[in-house]
């Protein structure tokens, strides 16, 4: 009983400790950023591998999660003989709610776990201690440029994959179910509300970006310098990451739609 | 280094591509178009009842829309409420008599003000008030009196 | 060979180091002057490595004095750091170059990140760095597709690139063939007379550390045991030193961990 209890004590300060050595080196990675601005190039590569190889995935699932949503809404909606209502079904269900969360969710399996994996190898084989021994911090050269990228890139992915479910949907809801096209418009243009529901979900991307970018390089430059370290970290980044965008989009959700 | 030139001009796309959905997003999927706030006046109408009338619900004439709702509250020395309706300028000479009315689109669309035009010569300028209002129908009062009436109302 | 009339360049007095419950070291002096290759040996896990991160900076001592350049590298601002920093050169055990670029922009690294200089001239930098080593052709070759040996040349071309008057080697030979272990002994000494570099070499092969050190350190449970040039080491009466530099198998330091005797234990009774 009592080892179990030391083990939770032993377990609470530990992660009071993580979290205290994340914030820290958060704190030094952001004071680096200003040089981000000198060496924009460095930004752009990241952006490539962080934005660009993730696309194909959000273009896959934003198309599936529009299609999907108009078919279950419609099954529903039609017994009420609203189903006209089914474009503004899915395009408040989207910019609200499920564009930025699933995107982030997707970020975090394919952009961050390689982001953590790719820094926990730098560290395993030396590549970071060496940079700084050159006299290059690596918290401004390696670091500061990923999560640059991270926090600019999730909200065009979320952009990309709300433009497309609402497409997705768009094409069953008219072509495969037989709504009306002028419903459809109409109705999502009149209840959609540009700074109400696309601004938040905007704001929530950026958020999560800040948090999936952040939990996935921190893994990265903390895990243990071992090919078992980075394995765990990898997946730690994945996990932390989900749990904290649906924790954080609760909270928004909350705040912001009222 | 053309390996560079590829990442660059793939970056410029894809930020080009989520900038376009933005634009995407903002006309085609939200209301920003009829934002405009300013290309109107306002007139105020007060009622009984709003119902589930909302902000931004359209006001339309004769089934074409001429206006929004822009604000709604209580106005707390006549116990009604106000409803702050934005008229597009272009229709500057409605009767100064003419009815407002809430109604539902559909059986469970969402609320929005019919205007039905009166016959006097002079109009509605900005800032006045159409009296003639009818509040929103609420179900419970239409059944319970349904139901008062099919028990034979006093008598029995 | 060695300056003896010049200031030690690297200083470390009454160094005392732990990590957890480990005393790696208590109270060690040791001294690098300039233009001279400094040996540091011992058994593994005596905390060669460390030593050289106390050196780096990358690493704070728990009591003493480490001073590079006479400046003590505990008590330098980030910034002063990293300006020392630029006058050192580190080869690491595994090399530490960078998965992702050539050799060339390995090389170059240094050069981009801390000088203005134009990319023309960068290239003829990095070029004779390369030639130096004697992988001017590997130029374009990314690390993975590099040998052992090779990658060590090249991370010895990137630790000169700017030029430093210090140069750390972590087992430069350890897991080496005897030729690219032989190209190194070679380079290692060559550089340092042509470029009046100061090397510190830790390391656990004796024959070829000592056959290129100006002097040498033996470290063993957390002190020095023995100091001074290879002869004076090779003649000297300690047992200890003698199996250490003859790499006798018994001695001192016993084969045998402790147990009974053996006839006790095949007597015993199987469990």
């Amino acid at each position: 009983m009592t080892a179990a209890l030391q083990r939770l004590g032993a377990s609470t300060l530990e992660t009071a400790a993580t979290l205290g050595r994340a914030v820290l080196f958060l704190l030094r990675v952001l004071r680096g950023s200003g040089e981000l601005l000198r060496r924009p190039g460095l930004v752009v590569r990241e952006v490539y591998s962080v934005g660009v190889l993730t696309l194909v995935i959000i273009i896959v699932s934003g198309l599936f999660v529009g299609m999907v949503l108009a078919l279950q809404g419609y099954y529903t909606l039609v017994d009420f003989g609203a189903e006209q209502s089914l474009g503004v079904l899915v395009a408040l269900s989207l910019t609200r709610e499920l564009g930025p969360v699933v995107t982030a969710l997707l970020f975090a399996g394919r952009a961050g776990s390689a982001l953590t994996a790719e820094i926990g190898l730098m560290k395993a084989t030396e590549q970071l201690a060496g940079m700084e021994m050159m006299a290059v911090d690596p918290e401004h050269r390696v670091i500061a440029p990923r999560l640059a990228a991270a926090i600019l890139s999730l909200p065009l992915l979320t952009l990309i994959f709300n433009v497309l479910g609402i497409a997705g949907a768009w094409l069953v809801s008219v072509n495969l179910l037989g709504v009306d096209a002028g419903s459809f418009w109409s109705q999502m243009q009149a209840q959609v509300s540009f700074s109400d529901d696309i601004l938040n979900g905007l704001i929530k991307s950026v958020l999560f970006g800040v948090m999936a970018g952040w939990v996935a390089v921190f893994n990265g430059y903390d895990c243990r310098p071992t090919s078992q370290g980075v394995s765990r970290a990898t997946t730690r980044t994945v996990v932390v990451t989900s749990l904290i965008v649906l924790g954080l989009d609760f909270v928004l959700t909350a705040l912001m739609f009222d | 280094m053309d390996n560079s030139r590829t990442m660059e001009i793939a970056v410029g796309a894809f930020v080009a591509a989520g900038l376009a959905a933005a634009f995407v997003l903002a006309m085609q999927v939200s209301n920003i178009t009829a934002f405009q706030r300013a290309e109107g006046y306002t007139v105020d109408a007060y009622f009984q009842n709003v119902g589930g009338l909302r902000e931004r619900a359209p006001v339309s004439l004769s089934g074409v829309q001429i206006g929004r709702v822009s604000a709604i509250d209580l106005d707390p020395d006549r116990f009604e409420a106000r409803v702050e309706l934005t008229i597009r300028s272009q229709y500057d000479d409605l009767p100064s008599d003419t009815a407002a009315r809430v109604r539902t689109s559909g059986l469970l669309g969402e609320q929005y003000v019919s205007l039905q035009p009166g016959g006097m010569p002079d109009s509605l300028g900005p800032g006045d008030e159409i009296t003639l209002t009818q509040s929103a129908l609420v179900l419970e009062e239409i059944v319970g009196q349904f139901l008062y009436e099919q028990s034979g109302g006093d008598g029995q | 060979m060695s300056a003896t009339d010049s200031e030690a360049l690297i200083d470390l007095s009454g160094v005392v180091f732990s990590r957890g419950p480990n005393r790696l070291f208590n109270g060690i002096d040791l001294q690098a002057h300039r233009g001279e290759v400094v040996a540091i040996m011992g058994p593994s896990g005596t905390g060669k490595t460390t030593l050289l991160r106390l050196i780096g900076g990358q690493l704070r001592a728990h009591a003493g004095r480490v001073a590079v350049g006479g400046q003590a590298v505990d008590r330098l601002s980030r910034r002063d750091l990293y300006r020392l920093r630029r006058r050192m050169g580190v080869l690491f055990q595994s090399g530490a170059l960078f998965t992702d670029m050539t050799c060339f922009d390995n090389v170059a690294f240094p050069l981009r990140e801390h000088t203005g200089l134009s990319e023309a001239l960068i290239r003829t930098v990095v070029l004779m760095k390369l030639e130096a080593v004697g992988l001017r052709g590997a130029r374009d070759l990314y690390p993975g597709e590099l040998s052992g040996g090779m990658s060590r040349r090249v991370s010895l071309a990137r630790a000169l690139a700017l030029d430093p008057e210090i140069i750390l080697y972590d087992e430069p030979f350890a897991g080496q063939d005897p030729i690219s272990m032989g190209a190194l002994m070679q380079l290692i000494r060559q550089l340092n007379d042509a470029l009046g570099l100061t090397s510190v070499v830790v390391s656990h092969d004796v024959d070829e550390t000592l056959r290129i050190a100006d002097r040498a350190y033996v470290i063993s449970g957390g002190e020095i045991i023995a100091a001074g040039t290879p002869e004076a080491l090779r003649d000297s009466e300690s047992r200890w030193l003698d199996q250490f530099l003859n790499a006798l198998p018994d001695g001192p330091v016993p084969f045998h961990y402790p147990a009974p005797p053996i006839a006790d234990d095949l007597r015993a009774e199987a469990p």
